[in-house]
């Protein structure tokens, strides 16, 4: 089967992340940008079904240019290969708008599958998958710790707080995972060598049949009014365990009234 | 008064704490509705709370396809009481199915969506708390109907008793909706304590609880709490407490009245998910562990002796 994942750009979780002053928009340029992690998950599920049965695994990222430094990570995983859309039109782009050119790229592409993370570590937005489901008009099986394909029947078992469900569907369909599902692989020197020949398409607005009006930051649905960077918190009471540390831990327990 | 409709969560016939804060929220921005979607019979035990807790309507939806399929069924509903009573906004709560409703409702209605917000003002603008607790942004919608998905444990719920007028609504669901069947529900794990992204106390242990086995005294420190049991990845990873207990960036967010991290290093990971916490409670040997930075009140020593130790003595003053 044929299947394209979905994997953005994300700044560093790890470094230190914040917005833009001059209009309020994740700042990119200037962060360590890596692979959304959760992507990278999708990928290997999309790897093991290739290697399995066969067909093809296309990335597709909506992103600024550096976002190619992504794709090449994802196609030295093992990837075919990739649509990059990219577009100076498109910063600052809301979800909903996001969803509409992801759909319009995801119709230029023959898939039987999309696979993308359950969320991403910038937005922490987690409704991409179920966007592009009501645009595309197939189901969506979300937050999937398993993935079974059995022809064209797909089924997963969705994440839940006790346990999971069960979810059934016939593809084509989209599917997003969570980190439970896999092991990602690391790239090997093969795969980073064969990764710089491998093709990425990069497309504009005007390839996706899309107008400047239908996107970017003075069209959003939503918009950031204003931000501030959190204050750091005062300095707690710390005291070493000499016997006592229980006793006077209870004792500012019983203060702020939780005893 | 403009309308704001409420998604209400429910289970096992009781209305989730989510939703009366969803409620309570829904009261600023205008006069609640609540939107109650189940199996036929279900809505009739959530009428009287709902009603305590500021619902002047009830729009009640009962169909055995509302829990058959996946998230389509409930945003079609929506849409179509968007569409009939044009409310001022709609409020969803912030779970996995919640987002994904809003996401949807957010492209069929053209409007605009902020997830995750802890506060809503008056005129619409949203709180949000973003990457790990480091930035309080405000937002704004600017398209259709303003849709917001709210983080438990934002507000705290307050009754205002209301008409509470119930409501049946006409909707078939739509073939296009049941694409994705829901076969099965699975239990796991079942817990006598409170859930955790709603729990007013958590205790969580890292890897440095050791085992499995000995997160018996993380357990036993929260039931002398009355509290949620929590666990990093890095204690999630190695098998010592099931992953739907993880908190963090890849787990759960909770925002408790008290968060304990015992033999947690304090990783920005970790930190994503508890950070905003009211108040923050540490044990950990290595008193130059990050974590310590977020404490009110930190205790470096053995965890082996400072958590059991603590719990008599919660015990002992509860009497
Ligand atoms: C993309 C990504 C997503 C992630 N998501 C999450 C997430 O959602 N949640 C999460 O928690 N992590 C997450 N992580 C992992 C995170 O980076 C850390 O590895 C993890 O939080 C560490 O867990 P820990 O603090 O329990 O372990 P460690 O960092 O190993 O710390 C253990 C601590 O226990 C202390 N200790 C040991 N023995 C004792 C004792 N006897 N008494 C007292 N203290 C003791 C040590 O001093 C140490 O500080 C993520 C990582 C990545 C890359
Ligand atoms: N700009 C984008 N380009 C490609 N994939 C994306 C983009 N935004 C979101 N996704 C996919 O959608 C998933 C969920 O993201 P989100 O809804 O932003 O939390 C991610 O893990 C990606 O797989």
């Amino acid at each position: 089967m044929n299947i394209v994942v979905l994997v953005k750009q994300v700044p560093d979780s790890g470094s230190e992340r914040t917005l833009s002053g001059s209009d309020n928009t994740v700042e990119r340029a200037s962060a360590d940008n890596v692979i959304n992690e959760m992507d990278e998950y999708a990928i290997e599920e999309a790897l093991k079904l290739t290697e399995a049965d066969g067909g093809e695994v296309t990335i597709l990222t909506m992103g600024p240019e550096q976002a190619g430094e992504t794709i090449r990570k994802s196609l030295s995983m093992g990837a075919h290969k990739a649509v990059h859309v990219t577009d100076a039109a498109l910063h600052g782009s809301c979800a909903v708008q996001t969803s509409a050119v992801l759909a319009k790229a995801l119709g230029t592409l023959e898939w039987d599958l999309v696979l993308c993370g359950a969320e991403s570590t910038d937005g922490q937005v987690a409704v991409m998958p179920a966007m592009l489901s009501e645009r595309l008009g197939v189901p969506h099986l979300t937050g999937a710790r398993k993935l079974t394909v059995d022809g064209g029947t797909l089924t997963v078992e969705r994440q839940t707080d006790g346990g999971y469900w069960v979810l059934e569907a016939q593809a084509p369909a989209i599917v997003s995972v969570w980190d439970t599902i896999n092991e990602p692989r690391y790239p090997s020197f093969k795969g980073i060598m064969a990764a710089k020949s491998k093709p990425v398409t990069t497309l504009g607005l005007s390839d996706l049949g899309l107008e400047s009006t239908d996107v970017g930051l003075d069209n959003a649905t939503s918009q950031v009014v204003e931000f501030a960077n959190r204050p750091p918190k005062e300095a707690g009471q710390v005291v070493t365990d000499e016997g006592d540390g229980a006793a006077k831990l209870a004792e500012f327990l019983v203060g702020q009234k939780f005893i | 008064m403009a309308e704001v409709l409420v998604l209400i969560e429910h289970a096992d016939g009781t209305v989730r704490k989510a939703a009366l804060e969803s409620l309570t929220v829904a009261r600023g921005l205008g006069e609640p509705s609540a939107v109650v979607c189940g199996a036929p019979g279900e809505a009739a035990a959530l009428r009287d709370r709902l009603a305590e807790y500021g619902a002047a309507k009830i729009y009640v939806a009962e169909s055995e396809d509302m829990v058959s399929y996946l998230v389509a069924p409930k945003t079609e509903l929506l849409a179509q009481l968007i569409a009939e009573k044009s409310p001022a906004a709609v409020v969803v709560p912030s779970t996995n199915e919640g987002k994904e409703i809003a996401g949807r409702l957010a492209v069929r209605t053209g409007s605009g969506l902020l997830t995750d917000v802890t506060e809503v003002d008056a005129d619409g603008t949203a709180t949000q708390v973003v990457f790990a607790g480091a930035v309080i942004v405000k937002s704004k919608v600017c398209t259709g109907t303003p849709i917001y998905t709210l983080r438990p444990n934002s507000v705290s719920p307050e009754p205002a008793p209301a008409a509470g007028e119930e409501e049946t609504v006409e909707f078939t669901v739509s073939d296009a909706a049941k694409a994705t069947k829901i076969l099965d529900r699975v239990v796991e794990t079942t817990t006598s304590r409170p859930e955790l992204t709603e729990a007013g106390i958590v205790v969580s242990g890292g890897r440095g609880v050791g085992s499995a086995e000995n997160f018996a005294i993380i357990e036993g420190l929260a039931d002398a709490l009355g509290g949620a049991v929590g666990a990093s990845r890095a204690a999630t990873d190695s098998g010592f407490y099931p992953h739907q207990f993880q908190v963090g960036q890849t787990g759960k967010t909770v925002s408790p009245q008290l968060y304990l991290a015992a033999g947690i290093s304090g990783a920005i990971q970790h930190r994503a998910g508890m950070q905003t916490s009211k108040t923050i409670v540490v044990i950990n040997k290595d008193g130059e562990a990050p974590i310590f930075d977020l404490a009110d009140f930190g205790v470096v020593g053995d965890l082996n002796k400072v958590v059991p130790a603590l719990t008599d003595e919660v015990t002992k003053r509860k009497g």
